[in-house]
């Protein structure tokens, strides 16, 4: 499944990239979106996946029975995820501002205009 | 575009509110043994909230917290900060958990308890500051229309 | 001690509440901090001076090895000695010569910052230490040069001694670094016992190379002196100070003190006294041709430095107590004329010394002074220059079988010192009265008192110099010179040294009788300065900036998408190659999942696909939020719990936060060219097919042991808590945790940030940002 996944993670990295590439600023955040999911879903991929064994210690017990799932990993991504969306709301604030601004999404003419 | 909502809204978000707040309690009380915790929580939390201030508008939210996004934040910090005090005091390392047991209710109480409440805090303060914040731009704009 | 040293720093710190409450006498109260360690370093002395040393050990980052310790034989004796108190009278000097001058608190605590710094590069043994007193000196001599801030060649100058000394400073941290890997410590006193070993190691001609363009460039050697004369735009207590008596001398100090470990080989004998013979050589033509007073004395002193420099290289025990008493010569007779002419150029209102003349009738005092240490720089009996100047004189002499030419530059750079002595004393004070722009008048007694006391040294110990025996042995022997047998005297009989002396008496009374006509002969060669180092360094600085402009225009050229491409590109060759040059490996494929993961998966990236697809904003987002579930369903299928429901609310708040902003702005356009587009899919293509590349790569290696074991063993007995990923945020790497709070919060305030200024903005309606709106 990991190499499955490892496929699907590049294609999300192309696109995340391609919408960066492009000109309208509104893209740029969506290509944001896309980047930080990607690169979240890598490493929690790259720790190794794990079936139906979620890193909990039964009740009364002081250490789960068999493998689990590493934790590690979930947690580094538990906190991404949180900051990649208080980066994004930041982002969206931006945006937000400078179309007031400007009046244009175009990267290219926000940078001739100087305000 | 954010007005006051639909009556099915208003009256959805007046009920649900409660619930979810409670239900973000549970969250990050239970965090610890089960799934939850401070960032799931404040997230729920902050999820409730906005539901409210779409239904109800700006000034309703902000009369019912009482207090601005901004300062939940701060105060998050703060608590995340005090609870490595008591390590400190005991002369261990920073930030290693401090237990205690309350004698009546049999609940424990530890410094990471105090951290989670201070995550939960600064998610819900930042979420709301940001949602706030647009929607303030959007109803400056869209007085100026 | 180390404490005492450290209180300069605390004492520049106070200048400025002492300068309010004392005025101009906070100078005076100010130097009694040198004089007190002066007075710590005399009782210390005898024991120094008789071999022992001491030894003051206080850890300061133990962890890197680096200690605040101070080593205190001989050499550092001395110069501590030398600094503190020179240090003590130029304060004394100051008190009167800055009197008035708006600036005075500022300039205490720079110069007593610097005193600090200065005594802490001679005393220190740790070499990471002496590199940060090192730097610290170049950096209060750039405030002190540049202390007339508002005059644009002063800033010019003090930019330019920075540069040069920085640049220097970098080179000497890099052979710093090599010697301590070589001889195996960072300790002098320890590296200092180990010269075989060091002057064996393969790294020895970088490392040496390294030193040496750290202390050239400090001490003003060719082809770096020209920084030294430039540097006179400061006041003259900072010239007298650190430009002639303590600063530049570093380099010869660092020299001297790594001779026992690194001296004794031929590549270090050769470069040492050729590159000072020539220095001193340079510096004698250079000062000719100059009428300043300040720079005349600055080319001499970097003569001084020069020969200090070569009586390294030539390194005989006879060169080494040459080197001692030429040094100390010479920082007090340098002292004295700095002085003297900072008391000239105050009284007459010119720095020129053409311009000024008879003036020994109305400054008797200063012209006493100035006579006096001038003897001493011009090497006539009975003063200790003579007395240095023999010794160097000799030990050329006897020294080296390519001798020949350096001594004939020596010779050069001697008389030529004499000259400029002659010139220094002579047109000044005697002749006819100039016409000046101010009423020459004596100078006031704070003023005197330090150059008195400096040249008075000079002639005591030029007539006595048999009591200096004790001090020059304890320090000599600092030097690696076993068994020295010193005896200064000031007659040593008729013999070759002699004879070169009275030789250059002749030629130096000629040049100054011929002054003008030499300056004349020499003004020809102006159009050679072309050529120079300076001239080397302006090209450099200028095709610095040139380059920094063009490589700005074309890498940061404004437009995110090209620094984003950019970054790529770098990321993509570099990961490329470690995965496919340096660590080729098998890139196996597993297929061994169930059919629904291959379906949550394929939805998963044809929903980010989408998203790049759509033409309407609606539809991209939604998309962005299917591939968001999507990945929520992977973390419940794959064991995550808390990611899932996380990614979930995540989701949820994100589609609130887009749908409050993005409807607000115009639909998508078609902005790009084709080429654009197959460019930029090109660039992503690749990206994607990498990173596919990268993680297959790295699953089909041995997967090493996982880190967190521990913490699912440890999650209930340590941390009482059942869910493992939440025990790890909250205690485990609650720092971390912490860490992220202080991001969020970041972002929090960087909104409020935004929000206020979009308040300012709407109560000021002259702002042109707020146009009448048409959507």
């Amino acid at each position: 499944m990991e190499s499955i996944l490892a496929v699907a993670i590049g294609v999300i990295f192309a696109s995340s990239i391609y919408m960066m590439l492009r000109r309208s600023i509104v893209k740029l955040v969506i290509g944001l979106m896309l980047l930080s999911n990607a690169a979240n879903l890598l490493i929690f991929t790259m720790a190794g996946l794990t079936r139906g064994a979620p890193p909990l210690v039964p009740e009364g017990q002081v250490a789960p029975p068999g493998a689990v799932a590493d934790p590690l990993p979930q947690a580094l991504v538990l906190t991404a995820i949180v900051i990649a969306f208080g980066v994004l709301s930041f982002a969206v604030v931006l945006v937000r501002r400078a179309w007031e601004i400007v009046r244009t999404d175009d990267l290219n003419r926000m940078k001739d205009i100087d305000t | 575009m954010v007005r006051s909502g639909t009556l099915i809204l208003s009256v959805a978000a007046r009920l649900l509110l409660p619930l979810q707040l409670l239900f973000s309690v549970f969250l990050l009380l239970r965090g610890h043994d089960e799934p939850g915790g401070g960032f799931i929580a404040g997230l729920v939390a902050a999820g409730a909230f906005a539901l409210y201030f779409f239904a109800y508008g700006q000034y309703a939210l902000n009369a019912m917290l009482k207090v601005s996004p901004r300062d939940l934040v701060a105060v998050g910090l703060l608590i995340g900060l005090i609870s490595t005090l008591p390590a400190w005091l005991a002369g261990e390392a920073f930030f290693t958990a401090q237990w205690w047991s309350l004698p009546v209710i049999g609940i424990k109480v530890s410094t990471p308890l105090f951290f989670d409440i201070g995550v939960y805090l600064a998610v819900v303060g930042s979420v709301l500051t940001a949602i706030t914040a647009l929607a303030d731009t959007a109803q400056a704009s869209d007085a100026s229309n | 001690m180390q404490l005492m040293v450290l209180a300069g720093l605390g004492l520049a710190l106070m200048a400025p509440w002492l300068h309010r409450r004392l005025g101009e006498r906070s100078a005076l109260v100010m130097a009694a901090w040198p004089l007190a360690l002066a007075g710590w370093l005399a009782f210390q002395g005898p024991g120094i001076l008789a071999g022992d040393t001491l030894l003051l050990e206080w850890r300061w980052v133990p962890a890197l090895d680096i200690t605040l310790t101070f080593y205190i034989d001989g050499l550092a004796w001395l110069f501590a000695m030398l600094i503190s108190l020179i240090g003590a009278m130029v304060l004394v000097y100051t008190s009167e010569y800055l009197k008035g001058e708006r600036d005075l608190p500022r300039f205490l605590v720079i110069i007593s910052a610097f005193m600090t710094s200065m005594l802490g590069l001679v005393l220190a043994d740790n070499l990471v230490t002496l590199f940060v007193f090192w730097e610290l000196t170049s950096i209060t001599s750039y405030l002190l040069i540049g202390f007339h801030h508002q005059d644009p060649a002063a800033r010019r100058s003090a930019q330019q001694g920075l540069f040069v000394t920085v640049g220097g400073g970098l080179a000497l941290l890099a052979g710093l670094v090599m010697l301590a890997q070589a001889g195996d410590s960072w300790s002098l006193a320890v590296l200092i016992q180990r010269g075989e070993q060091l002057v064996g190691h393969e790294l020895y001609t970088p490392m040496l190379i390294c030193v040496l363009i750290g202390a050239f460039t400090k001490s003003a050697q060719f082809p770096f002196h020209f920084w030294l004369p430039n540097a006179m735009a400061a006041p003259t207590p900072v010239s007298a100070y650190l430009h002639s008596a303590t600063m530049v001398k570093a380099g010869v100090y660092l020299l001297a003190r790594l001779h026992p470990a690194l001296g004794d080989t031929t590549l270090w004998e050769m470069t040492l006294s050729l590159v000072g013979a020539v220095t001193m050589a340079t510096a004698a033509l250079l000062a000719i041709r100059e009428t300043h007073i300040k720079k005349l004395l600055a080319y001499s002193t970097v003569m001084a430095l020069g020969a200090l420099t070569m009586l390294l290289g030539i390194g005989t025990p006879g060169a080494m107590v040459a080197f001692v008493v030429f040094l100390l010569a010479h920082s007090l007779y340098k002292g004295a004329l700095f002085m003297v002419a900072g008391i000239l150029d105050h009284a007459t209102g010119t720095k020129d010394v053409t311009a000024m003349g008879g003036l020994r009738r109305v400054m008797p005092w200063t012209a006493g002074i100035a006579c006096v240490a001038a003897l001493s720089l011009a090497g006539l009996p009975p003063l200790l220059g003579f007395v240095g100047k023999e010794l160097m004189l000799a030990s050329l002499l006897e020294a080296l079988p390519y001798g020949g030419l350096v001594l004939a530059l020596a010779f050069l750079g001697a008389f030529l010192t004499l000259a400029v002595a002659g010139i220094v004393a002579l047109k000044p004070f005697f002749g006819s009265l100039g016409d000046t722009p101010a009423t020459p008048h004596e100078a006031p007694w704070a003023m005197l008192i330090g150059p008195a006391l400096l040249a008075g040294l000079s002639l005591v110990c030029g007539l006595l110099p048999g009591k200096l025996d004790g001090l020059v042995t304890g320090v000599v022997s600092g030097l690696g010179v076993s068994d020295p047998n010193v005896h200064l005297a000031l007659w040593h009989g008729v013999n070759p040294a002699l004879l070169l002396s009275l030789a250059s008496l002749l030629l130096g009374t000629l040049v100054v009788r011929y002054w003008d006509r030499a300056r004349g002969v020499l003004a020809r060669f102006d159009r050679l300065a072309a050529f120079g180092p300076e001239q080397g360094y302006e090209r450099l600085m200028a095709g610095m900036v040139h380059l920094a402009s063009w490589q700005t225009r074309w890498l940061q050229n404004g437009q995110v998408r090209h620094y984003l491409a950019m970054t790529l590109l770098t990321l993509m060759a570099l990961v490329g190659h470690a995965l496919f040059i340096r660590h080729p490996g098998p890139l196996a494929f597993h297929v061994d999942a169930y059919f629904h993961e291959v379906v949550v998966a394929g939805l998963m990236a044809a929903a980010a696909l989408t998203a790049c697809l759509m033409r309407s904003r609606l539809a991209a987002v939604a998309a962005v939020g299917i591939m968001g579930f999507c990945i929520a369903m992977l973390f419940v299928l794959f064991s995550a719990p808390d990611l899932a429901i996380t990614q979930l609310l995540v989701e949820t708040l994100t589609v609130v936060l887009l749908v409050l902003v993005l409807f607000r702005l115009p639909r998508f356009t078609r902005l790009s060219t084709p080429l654009e587009r197959c460019r930029d899919l090109l660039v992503a293509g690749s990206f994607g097919l990498l990173m596919t590349l990268f993680m297959l790569g790295v699953l089909s290696a041995d997967a090493l042991p996982r880190i967190s074991d521990y913490m699912v063993a440890n999650s209930q007995p340590l941390g009482q808590g059942h869910n493992i990923v939440n025990v790890i945020l909250v205690d485990f790497r609650a720092l971390d945790t912490l860490g992220e709070m202080f991001v969020l919060a970041l972002a929090a305030i960087g909104v409020q940030a935004m929000l206020r200024f979009h308040a300012d903005e709407q109560s000021d309606p002259a702002t042109p940002g707020r146009r009448p709106d048409d959507g």
